[in-house]
């Protein structure tokens, strides 16, 4: 059973990706096949929870080559919950893009390429080897290239050169560091590499733990090296970009925690301070960006960024209540985030427009989905009892914890403004009159309206869900959390409970420690 | 490449070179080879087709499009992963029916992708930039 | 030896890096192979450079006989090619559209996506 559950999470959506290939001529055939692949794949992510919660961690290993020389898929906590959202969010964009996209001609193929998208995600969250990690960033990147140029106008070729290039040095790093580090510890397991890091020497260390650093800042998009989001997303069909915002930075930040808890310790490699100052500038920028722009997506875009800051604040201050903060920021960031866009790209199909200036009068032709909109924008901004408000109490509490003061400010700042973002969003686009210069809007039939509205309004339910509901999702990320920072249970579970005799076994010309001449 | 003789001699060479390709599958379980060289190999037989003739000889002569070799590839290599959980062995693993095994499946299963996919690069790439 | 090659990464990765900051998409395209391949041979040069036998394990042991070479790079290598093949043909096609899109190959003229519709 559990090598079922670990691996299906990867293959049903490969396998739905291969079927929306075959059929992408039939639309309707294939909106079917993808509806039925992402629900399944959401079963599967509960039945895998569940499993999680009541039997603690579950490992299978590739072809039974037992870790640290085979290829092994962990689910702990952490990464069962990160699947089970991404299903959720999975349904919720296959349902709206079946209305959104379903005059477009790349129809077919789009739903094939989201499906390996989805795969690639799972695969990062669920592997416990980290060049396996490479493999699944790089079927997570090169569909998300594929779906950049589905459309192939001019401002999304240009955007993606952009998207590409950076991304691509990102990889790159990546992929060195990996090499240096199986260069000098011989394995690339990441529980066998939680015993051999330690004894590493310092500059060794701090080398390696730099580059990933370098490679998965860029991919999070944090401070210095996130222009290429911006740059690129808000070109993007309103479906795409909202499931890149959700799930593609995310797998960045994801795959930081993990390394720099389980396969680094953040302390002992000397990047805290350097992380710290990168959280608070990410936050910084990412508002005041937003707060210049006049485009629904582009002041959304930048508001990813903001709100990766918290994310890294959380990683940076390195306490169990931080991480617990970080992981419970993650979880609520990629569902308001998805639904803010759905939002979005709701009324750009409506008024042909997400220019602020020619949108207007929202909340007289369709006060439900004002108040839709609330939800999630306010639960951005922080406003209690919503999912935001518990996410940024955590990540502040354990910064005023530690004494971080300025940084407890910088987030409480980031927060008003991105009260200031979304009132501009509620006034502009739904409290002002339509202005005269506007295209009338455009009539949607009742069924797109259904299809439209089903995926958003499920997301709020969520984010309120999630606020009054704090508790066991709370408990769900402080477990995470202390696994985190405690892995010996991981350890255990992967390399067996006699781990010792593994880190001992090393291959030959491969010597551990880094004692190469 | 009107040559006469690279013409005369690429027909020839890419029968070679296919039968070739199958060989290096067929082996590459125990010694040098496997599906995804034998796929490499089997790519650059019709890519020398395509130079002496025309990318849509080559397709013509594939009978389905190379898309459709890529995706049978996939399912047929992920089917060979799902066949042991069925017999309650992790993903992947090796099941024997003395000198077969789903190894094979696997190794076939990449062979057609490679194909399928290279080819359908290398053909796209022609036409467009031709 | 190993001294060496690291020379040899050092100096790739550097003509990489020198090309990738230039503007032109075509030459930051050459510093980006140069850069991979560099990055490929630094796999390599990690995993020790020894001469050894095949990795091939008898059919009555468990472990491959003694002096036998690493493996493992080398299917990292070449899991690391493939996929580096991958992207560069999908970023070779994309520079080749964008330059016939914009009829500029300067990074820095292609400004559409920022402009306001």
């Amino acid at each position: 059973m559990t090598h079922w559950l670990l691996v299906m999470p990867v293959f049903i959506p490969l396998l739905t990706a291969t079927a929306c290939a075959f059929s992408f001529r039939a639309r309707a055939l294939s909106s079917v096949i993808s509806w039925s692949g992402a629900l399944a794949n959401l079963c599967i992510a509960l039945l895998l929870i569940q499993q999680v919660i009541s039997q603690g961690l579950q490992v299978t290993a590739f072809g039974d080559w037992q870790a640290p020389f085979g290829i092994v898929f962990v689910a702990d906590l952490l990464s069962a919950s990160m699947v089970l959202i991404t299903a959720i969010i999975g349904v919720a964009i296959v349902l709206y893009s079946t209305t959104d996209l379903r005059s477009k001609p790349f129809y077919g193929i789009y739903h094939s390429l989201i499906h390996a998208l989805l795969a690639g995600v799972m695969g990062s969250f669920l592997t416990g080897d980290i060049f396996n990690l490479y493999v699944f960033f790089e079927v997570m990147l090169i569909t998300s290239f594929g779906l950049m140029v589905l459309n192939a106008n001019k401002q999304q070729v240009d955007a993606a050169v952009k998207y590409v290039v950076l991304n691509l040095i990102s990889t790159m790093v990546f992929l060195l560091a990996i090499g240096l580090l199986y260069g000098a510890t011989g394995t690339l397991n990441m529980a066998d590499l939680h015993a051999k890091v330690p004894l590493l020497p310092d500059t060794t260390m701090m080398l390696i733990s730099g580059l990933f650093l370098f490679g998965f800042a860029i991919k999070a998009s944090a401070f210095p090296v996130f222009s290429w989001l911006p740059a690129s997303y808000h070109h993007l069909p309103s479906a795409i970009v909202a499931l890149y915002a959700a799930l593609l930075t995310k797998v960045g930040v994801y795959a930081l925690i993990r390394v720099f808890t389980i396969v680094f310790d953040l302390v002992d490699s000397g990047y805290q301070p350097l992380l710290i100052v990168i959280a608070g500038l990410t936050m910084l920028t990412g508002v005041l960006g937003a707060a210049s722009q006049f485009h629904i997506k582009r002041i959304l875009s930048f508001h990813i960024i903001s709100q990766i800051g918290y994310m890294l604040m959380g990683l940076a201050i390195y306490t169990p209540l931080a991480i617990t903060g970080a992981i419970f920021y993650i979880i609520h960031h990629i569902i308001v985030k998805a639904n803010l866009f759905l939002i979005g790209g709701f009324l750009q199909r409506r008024q042909g427009s997400d220019n602020l200036r020619e949108l207007g009068g929202a909340y007289r032709s369709m006060p439900w989905l004002a108040l839709l909109f609330l939800i999630p924008a306010f639960s951005l901004a922080g406003f209690p009892p919503l999912s935001g408000f518990w996410g940024k109490f955590l990540v502040i509490k354990a910064s005023l914890q530690t004494d971080a003061y300025l940084l407890a400010a910088t987030a409480l700042f980031v927060g008003l403004m991105t009260i200031y973002s979304m009132t501009k969003i509620w006034a502009e686009a739904f409290w002002k009159p339509l202005p005269d210069n506007a295209a009338a809007p455009i009539p949607l039939t009742r069924m797109e309206n259904c299809l439209y509205i089903v995926p958003i309004a499920a997301l709020a339910v969520l984010t309120i869900l999630i606020g009054l509901l704090v508790e066991p999702i709370y408990q769900l990320a402080e477990v995470s959390a202390t696994n985190l920072l405690n892995p010996q249970p991981y350890i255990n579970a992967v390399l067996g409970s006699d781990s010792t005799a593994y880190s001992t076994l090393t291959i030959p010309s491969a010597p551990a420690g880094g004692t190469q001449p | 490449m009107s040559s006469i003789i690279f013409r005369t001699s690429a027909h020839i060479v890419t029968v070679l070179m296919l039968v070739f390709s199958v060989y290096l599958l067929l082996r590459g379980h125990n010694n040098p080879g496997g599906g995804f060289i034998a796929g490499l190999i089997a790519v650059i037989a019709f890519a020398l087709l395509m130079l002496a003739e025309t990318p849509d000889y080559v397709r013509e002569r594939l009978i389905y499009p190379p898309p459709a070799f890529a995706g049978s590839g996939v399912l047929i290599a992920l089917f060979a992963g799902l066949l042991p959980l069925f017999f309650g062995q992790p993903f992947l693993s090796g099941l024997w029916l003395g000198k077969i095994g789903s190894p094979l499946l696997f190794d076939v299963g990449v062979y057609l992708a490679v194909i399928g996919s290279v080819l359908m690069i290398l053909l796209n790439v022609e036409e467009e930039l031709s | 030896m190993e001294f060496l090659w690291c020379l040899v990464v050092g100096l790739m990765t550097a003509c990489g890096v020198f090309l990738m900051l230039e503007r032109h998409i075509v030459r930051f395209l050459f510093g980006m192979i140069l850069v991979s391949n560099a990055i490929n041979l630094a796999i390599f040069v990690a995993g020790r450079l020894t001469r050894g036998n095949p990795p091939l394990i008898a059919s009555d042991a468990l472990l491959p006989a003694a002096g036998y070479a690493n493996p493992l790079p080398q299917a990292l290598i070449l899991t690391a090619i493939v996929i580096g093949f991958g992207l560069l043909l999908f970023t070779l096609l994309l520079a080749y559209r964008a330059i016939k899109e914009f009829g500029t190959a300067d990074m820095d003229k292609m400004q559409h996506a920022e402009t306001e519709q």
